[in-house]
């Protein structure tokens, strides 16, 4: 009797030894497999907090400092901020050359970009030629090598001017070096790259179905009706992001300024974006504190300014389902 | 309510004809169903008479007029699409007034017909809603709404109920059925399923590849096919097909050789050209047709059943005859037949069809 018991004991216990190896085993498995996982993604990891989250954070901590890159940087509390507000007029300077900027430069690459869209989903021959001619622009246009051209179109001797004069005998101003034209130099070289929110209203109006446009030309809309009562409602999610993510670029805007107005943001501040204005505060005058601190202003603006159109879209952007 | 010709009617993509030379006369306030396989070109011609696809030969006139230039918006259509075509950003109510606002309608006029519609086709609850919160059902019955407040002269139903599940199909078909009989408008329906083309028509256009293989009433067209494509597409199960062989003509019509028995059918009694010995014939015979049991009818031979259906109602067979030839069976009621077992079948002979080599119907 005590036997078939310690038989049974010693069963159970052999039972209980392999599931513990088992377990060992699979966990074991498990480990390796994340290991695998996470050495994938290792290179990418090293980048994000190296060059990402790394310099957010610290530029966080120096905004509420003082450092000029040599001596140690000094906590100020929220002194640099406090002066951000209320003693800094090219600060607010930069916020309005950067909003007219983002207001005008939005909307007309927007409408820009929709119409040659519009117009290269008419079932154009050679499609795919002018769908990548029209986006050359955005490839190449962010370069200093397109805002070196555009200095050369724009200045006072420039390719524009000669032309208003060999058309129309017109003797244009230096509309880069004109403080009421500097801006709108830079808006239209932004406008001009409007490939890449091109490319995706293209494919958003690939996806409206083409009965709707039947079912609507039997109702008698033409056109300019159709466009307006069909395309246009339902290519609003399109709209919308397109909005979102210029709008951040926009505000994000720097390599056309600098290069054209030579890192001043001049004439008389005319073309100082606010990324160029924190550039020169951290790498001209060596403030780094105060400049991390214009970067996390910005960070909040743009955030504002999100938020804002994610609010709003429920108002006028039409999903689906 | 307006007739329609279609005269000649030809569409050419490239150098690729795809419809024939179609001729058709569609009386005022007739129901008229185009019926055919897939790619026949159904659609096609819907769409032509639309102002959806151009004309590339002929003559399309409704009411008297020739339309072949007119804007699909000018002449006085219609159209039900198959995915319904809903603007999705507008409510029910601004889906059905799109058309009338179009045309600047004054927006009293337009209430009341946009309610008027919608209360012929239970809507009044659902016109605030957005077409993403309607069922299938009553998507489509927007559909069909945003036609009538147009009050066009005439209806097209491009396959109208093909998203529909089986029981909606049913009762969307009796609601159109009833809006046809309410309206009296001409319609044109477009459908691959030959039973709406039976329900729901006054006449049935049976096409295949570009061209009309019959015209006519629907029990014209299951009595008396044209040819063998027309006897195979309308009815279901389809017409059992069964090659055999001419014995030549007798009193009462062709006789013919089916697997070395004699039968003696009715067909063909009135046909100027007798046909001649030993031709080789398909014997057509529907599946509802046949009788099971040694009757008095042309004794088809055994059939060994090799699969059957219980629909409660009826009984299918499908089984094989002796010398290998596929026969389907559709007996009334419950039969006691399993697979394996050999039935005697026969069929009366004024029931019997019978085709040439070139799928012809030796007489109508």
């Amino acid at each position: 009797m005590e036997a078939r018991y310690l038989r049974e004991d010693a069963g159970r216990i052999a039972t209980a030894a392999d599931r513990l190896a088992a377990n060992r085993h699979e966990r074991g498995s498990f480990l390796r497999y994340q290991f695998a996982s996470y050495s994938f993604l290792l290179p990418w990891l090293i980048g994000f907090l190296a060059l990402t989250l790394g310099p957010a954070l610290s530029s966080l901590y120096l905004s509420f400092t003082d450092y000029d890159l040599v001596d140690t940087p000094y906590w100020v509390g929220i002194a640099n901020y406090s002066r951000i507000a209320s003693d800094d007029p090219r600060f607010w300077k930069a916020m309005q050359v950067t909003f007219t900027f983002v207001v005008l430069s939005v909307p007309l690459k927007l409408a820009f970009a929709l119409a040659v869209a519009v117009a290269l989903n008419k079932g154009l021959r050679g499609l795919t030629f002018f769908r990548a001619v029209f986006y050359l622009p955005s490839l190449i246009g962010a370069s200093v090598a397109i805002a070196v051209l555009w200095r050369q179109i724009f200045a006072g001797d420039g390719l524009l001017n000669r032309l208003l004069a060999s058309v129309f005998g017109y003797e244009g101003p230096s509309w880069i070096s004109t403080p009421g034209t500097a801006l709108y130099t830079l808006v239209l070289l932004a406008v001009w790259q409007f490939g890449s929110p091109m490319i995706i209203f293209l494919a958003g109006l690939r996806q409206i179905p083409q009965d709707m446009y039947e079912a609507a030309s039997i109702d008698g809309a033409g056109a300019r009706r159709q466009f307006l009562k069909i395309t246009l409602p339902l290519l609003t999610p399109v709209i919308f992001f397109n909005a979102v993510i210029q709008t951040i670029d926009a505000f994000k805007a720097f390599t056309s300024a600098f290069v054209i107005s030579n890192g001043s943001g001049g004439p008389i501040d005319s073309t100082l974006f606010y990324t160029l204005y924190l550039y020169q505060e951290a790498f001209v005058n060596f403030r780094i504190g105060y400049a991390s601190a214009l970067a996390w202003v910005l960070v909040v603006i743009i955030g504002i300014f999100t938020a804002l159109s994610f609010l709003s879209a429920r108002f006028w952007v039409h999903y689906d389902d | 309510m307006t007739s329609l010709v279609l005269d000649k009617i030809v569409k050419r993509f490239g150098s690729v004809d795809v419809i024939h030379g179609v001729d058709l006369d569609i009386r005022s306030g007739e129901f008229v169903v185009f019926v055919g396989p897939s790619g026949c070109g159904k659609s096609t011609l819907l769409r032509m008479i639309a102002g959806l696809e151009s004309i590339s030969e002929g003559r399309l006139t409704i009411g008297g007029q020739r339309m072949n230039e007119r804007a699909a918006a000018d002449r006085g259509i219609a159209m039900v699409f198959q995915s319904y075509a809903l603007y999705p950003h507008m409510s029910v109510y601004k889906n059905m007034a799109f058309g009338l606002e179009t045309i600047r309608m004054p927006k009293a006029d337009i209430e009341v017909r946009v309610r008027k519609a919608a209360e012929i086709l239970r809507l009044t609850e659902l016109l605030d809603r957005k077409p993403r919160q309607l069922s299938g059902g009553q998507r489509q019955r927007v559909a069909i709404g945003r036609a009538i407040v147009r009050e066009p002269d005439i209806f097209l139903f491009d396959e109208p109920l093909s998203n529909l599940d089986a029981e909606l199909r049913v009762q969307t078909r009796v609601e159109i059925a009833k809006l046809h009989a309410d309206l009296g408008a001409t319609m044109i329906y477009v459908t691959h399923d030959q039973v709406e083309a039976m329900t729901l028509a006054d006449r049935i256009v049976v096409l295949r590849a570009g061209r009309v293989e019959q015209f006519g009433r629907p029990l014209d067209i299951y009595n008396k096919p044209a040819n063998r494509f027309v006897a195979g597409f309308i009815g279901s199960p389809k017409m059992n097909f069964l090659g055999v062989k001419s014995l030549g003509m007798r009193p009462h019509g062709v006789a013919v050789d089916l697997a070395g028995r004699e039968l003696m059918t009715h067909v063909a009694a009135d046909r100027a050209v007798p046909t001649a010995v030993n031709e080789p014939l398909t014997l057509g015979v529907r599946p509802e047709h046949i009788v099971i049991g040694s009757g008095d009818g042309l004794q088809l031979g055994q059939v060994r059943a090799e699969h059957v259906e219980h629909l409660g109602s009826q009984t299918l067979i499908y089984g094989k005859l002796t010398d290998g030839q596929n026969m389907t069976i559709v007996c009334d009621g419950q039969k006691r037949t399993h697979v394996g077992d050999v039935v005697e079948v026969s069929v009366a002979p004024s029931l019997c069809h019978l085709f040439d080599t070139n799928g012809r119907t030796l007489t109508l």
